[in-house]
């Protein structure tokens, strides 16, 4: 089968139902899907897309049972997410493998964050294993569940209403082969989630572009406060908004980037710390006024500690009530720093002399 | 190297006197926060927990409670601005938050 055919039936398939089973008989061996474990280049470019902030929310596969390789009664069965980069992720990982793969229907979202919504969870797991009929397709009555499902699965309660046993596998998707091959025995290593620099420099692309729409807003204030003042418009607006810009990379990229070294753990003082150095370095090419310098200096380091904050989201280990500590303590008076740097870079534009 | 949040307290509770250990906090735990200390789990590493919940939901025995919820800036102010709890979106249209797992 060629891959980009598999490709459009898994996408076109129905999205609300067991994609596998539908119309079978109460006995009779259900249906499901063949996948193989080749990513075709159209893989590869959705999954620079999603990376990028594009289509990120509509990024799926039809739930239901799949079969890699040439999986018979005792083979593994695999369980996943329907976001289609978990997907594909997992079955290149497992190359090799004959397997079962039953996908839960998570609205596109990735484990970790559907098992923290619960829709990768208990009762949608309880209600995958009947719909697909998983009785009649494995003797075995064990699932190989990503540890990070393990915060909206309860492994108890599913083998109660099913007989299956969950069996928690690695982190990553990459272990997974060497988990089996182990006779399903983890390290402390398989256990614990990274956020090493490949795994913050991948999370960069969306931090930024969720902040463009700020941006192009600014530049468009910028812009207007320039004509008012009817001056070399462009080269004028392009200079007066370094610094914002300058603010956005330091939160979005500098911040993500230099994580582990930046000082403290509180990640809005990191954001202060790396906005701080962001403006001393423009200050040295600054040709602003020592007004204008005050408004900077209030503006860049408040904006990158912002988005410093909002990086918590995507980070692997801020807690709820420590996210809450942050912003309480924080946000407010970086939002104030902020406006009223602003304030005096409007009055420092419009003040300026020709 | 390990990355930890800011340092106090953190939303969960243990209680020794209802664990069987059975290990399956230890084995749920994607930051090493439990550890078997003769027979029993005990915790070894509070700072490092992010209050996924994944322990509390896994014990067969109550021993653990977790309050848990979203370690995302942008839910809380979101979250605060509404009056509402933290939401991030994450689940419906548009998202702010949540690494690629």
């Amino acid at each position: 089968m060629q891959n980009s055919s598999l490709t459009a039936d898994i996408e076109s398939a129905d999205k609300n139902a067991c994609a596998c089973c539908g119309g079978a008989k109460i006995h009779e061996f259900p249906q499901y899907l063949a996948i193989d474990s080749k990513l075709s280049l159209a893989d590869y470019i959705g999954a620079f897309k999603v990376r990028m902030g594009m289509g990120r929310s509509d990024y799926s596969v039809a739930p239901g049972l799949y079969s890699l390789g040439n999986p018979g009664r005792d083979s593994v069965v695999i369980v996943s997410s329907n976001y289609k980069l978990t997907f594909d992720s997992l079955r290149s990982a497992i190359e090799g493998l004959d397997a079962w793969i039953l996908i839960l229907d998570t609205r596109g979202v990735n484990v970790w964050c559907a098992a923290g919504k619960g829709t990768f969870g208990t009762e949608e797991l309880i209600r995958k294993i009947n719909d697909c009929k998983l009785s009649l397709v494995v003797d075995h009555f064990k699932l190989i569940l990503p540890q990070l499902g393990a915060s909206g699965v309860a492994a108890h309660e599913v083998e109660k209403a099913t007989g299956f046993k969950v069996i928690y596998g690695p982190v990553y998707a990459s272990d997974i082969k060497s988990f089996i091959a182990s006779g399903y025995k983890k390290d402390a290593k398989m256990r614990a989630v990274e956020f090493g620099l490949i795994e913050r420099i991948k999370v960069i692309g969306v931090e930024f572009v969720l902040a463009i729409p700020y941006l192009i807003y600014i530049f468009a204030a910028i812009f207007i406060l320039n004509m008012l003042k009817g001056r070399g418009v462009i080269a004028k607006t392009l200079s007066d908004f370094r610094p914002f810009l300058i603010a956005s990379l330091s939160g979005t990229c500098a911040v993500p980037v230099l994580l582990p070294w930046l000082p403290t753990r509180s990640f809005a003082i990191k954001g202060l710390f790396a906005g701080a150095i962001s403006f001393l370095a423009g200050a040295l090419f600054s040709k602003k006024s020592a007004v204008g310098r005050l408004a900077e200096a209030l503006i860049i380091p408040s904006i990158s500690s912002m988005l410093a904050l909002n990086f918590t989201g995507a980070t692997t280990y801020t807690a709820e009530s420590t996210t809450i500590r942050e912003v309480k303590a924080f946000f407010k008076p970086l939002l104030i720093s902020a406006i009223a740097g602003a304030f005096i870079y409007v009055f420092d534009i419009l003040s300026e002399k020709r | 190297m390990k990355l930890k949040h800011i340092s106090g307290e953190r939303n969960l509770r243990f209680e020794s006197d209802k664990c069987k250990g059975c290990q399956m906090c230890v084995n749920v735990c994607p930051h090493g926060v439990f550890e078997i200390v003769g027979g029993k789990a005990g915790i070894v590493d509070l700072e490092a927990c992010m209050e996924c919940g994944a322990c509390a939901k896994n014990c067969p025995f109550g021993a653990i409670s977790v309050k848990s919820g979203v370690g995302c800036a942008y839910a809380i102010i979101n979250g605060m601005l509404k009056g509402t709890a933290p939401n991030c979106g994450c689940s419906d249209s548009s998202s702010g938050c949540c690494g690629e797992k």
